[in-house]
């Protein structure tokens, strides 16, 4: 299966944990799409750190839009106000981390 | 390189600061030039500070007047009082005959539908005709989208796939913008082309409703706006003093 790796900002105005970001993700992703969309996605955080509020994940590449839909839709976190910018995709970590997060 | 527009960021008027960071936000995304909403008696000096303000962030400012008439004389005496003193006037349409006849009269850039309620909601085939005569463009608030939810944002996924269907059929040029109050609902240009995936907008579709289009709009109406314009095809090049054989 060929993959997609998103590098991601998180903008918030308190600081969100691993846990919480990957199940805001996933509440998203099952809000837009359900369990059947959520099952092709083949979404995993990568490696995020917290006090850059910089992230990478991987998913699917048929998936990339849902996925990319699904960060977008992405307003709140901790039920606080909260949004998730794609900084940059690429088919491979390397390329991502030269690309965007130089 | 493309470049792009968010026509409608509606932050308080009063709040310089919040303002100022929104236009900064909207830069740092991507954007480049940025379309405010601003009361229709807005001083000249408030829209310089304005323009300052965009200026320093390296942003084009267009100003925006949006439209909530009650009725269709409401709307025939606004734009006859406002439509020369801003670049884009958008029309907020609540009732069937408030977006009939903003549809067809061509001082309106945008229609703006802002219930997520199917009956509250009326571009069909017939507003989509007008719209495509008068030169009006159909304007999608991805803001409306990110702050609804459950049912609610079912009936408005559904209703805006119908509506950018009848868009691409009768050639109505769609804009897409963030309608952000506060820079939390802005996103960038790409990340809203990802989700216009979602109304079935094609991401070449959906760019060009985040550049080329409004783009056009804004140039057409800076045309129009300016003193050498007289009728459309005909505006001055030069006047008397400046014709040397004259």
């Amino acid at each position: 299966m060929r993959k997609r790796y998103l590098a991601l900002r998180v903008a918030s105005e308190q600081p969100v944990s691993e846990r919480d970001l990957t199940s805001a993700f996933w509440n998203t992703l099952l809000q837009l799409f359900g369990e059947y969309g959520a099952s092709q996605v083949g979404f995993g955080l990568i490696d995020y750190n917290p006090q850059k509020g910089q992230a990478i994940v991987r998913c699917s590449h048929k998936a990339l839009e849902m996925v990319r839909a699904s960060i977008t839709s992405i307003t709140e976190i901790n039920e606080k106000p909260a949004a998730i910018h794609v900084t940059g995709v690429s088919g491979t970590l390397r390329a991502l981390r030269k690309k965007a997060l130089s | 390189m493309r470049k792009f527009v968010d026509l409608h960021l509606r932050p308080s008027i009063e709040n310089l600061d919040e303002m100022e960071n929104m236009v900064r936000k909207s830069s740092e995304l991507g954007y480049h030039v940025v379309g405010i909403s601003l009361p229709p008696d807005i001083k000249r000096d408030e829209i310089s500070q304005l323009q300052k303000i965009c200026r320093d962030s390296k942003m084009d400012l267009v100003t925006r007047l949006d439209f909530v008439p009650k009725t269709r004389r409401e709307l025939l005496d606004n734009l006859r009082r406002f439509r020369r003193r801003f670049e884009v006037i958008s029309v907020m349409c609540t009732s069937k005959t408030i977006a009939r006849q903003a549809a067809k009269d061509r001082r309106v850039d945008l229609l703006s539908f802002p219930s997520t309620d199917p009956r509250g909601r009326f571009f069909d085939d017939a507003e989509a005709e007008l719209a495509s005569k008068a030169l009006s463009s159909l304007e999608i608030d991805m803001a409306l989208l990110l702050s609804s939810e459950g049912f609610s944002r079912i009936r408005l996924l559904s209703c805006l796939r119908k509506e950018v269907a009848i868009a691409k059929r009768l050639r109505v040029p769609v804009v897409i913008s963030s309608g952000a109050t506060h820079k939390h609902l802005m996103r960038g240009p790409h990340d809203y082309a990802s989700l216009a995936f979602l109304f079935n907008m094609t991401p070449p579709l959906a760019l060009r409703a985040l550049s080329e289009d409004p783009l056009a709009m804004v140039e057409r109406n800076r045309g129009k706006l300016s003193p050498d314009y007289v009728v459309e095809g005909v505006r001055i090049i030069r006047r008397k003093n400046d014709c040397p054989d004259v």
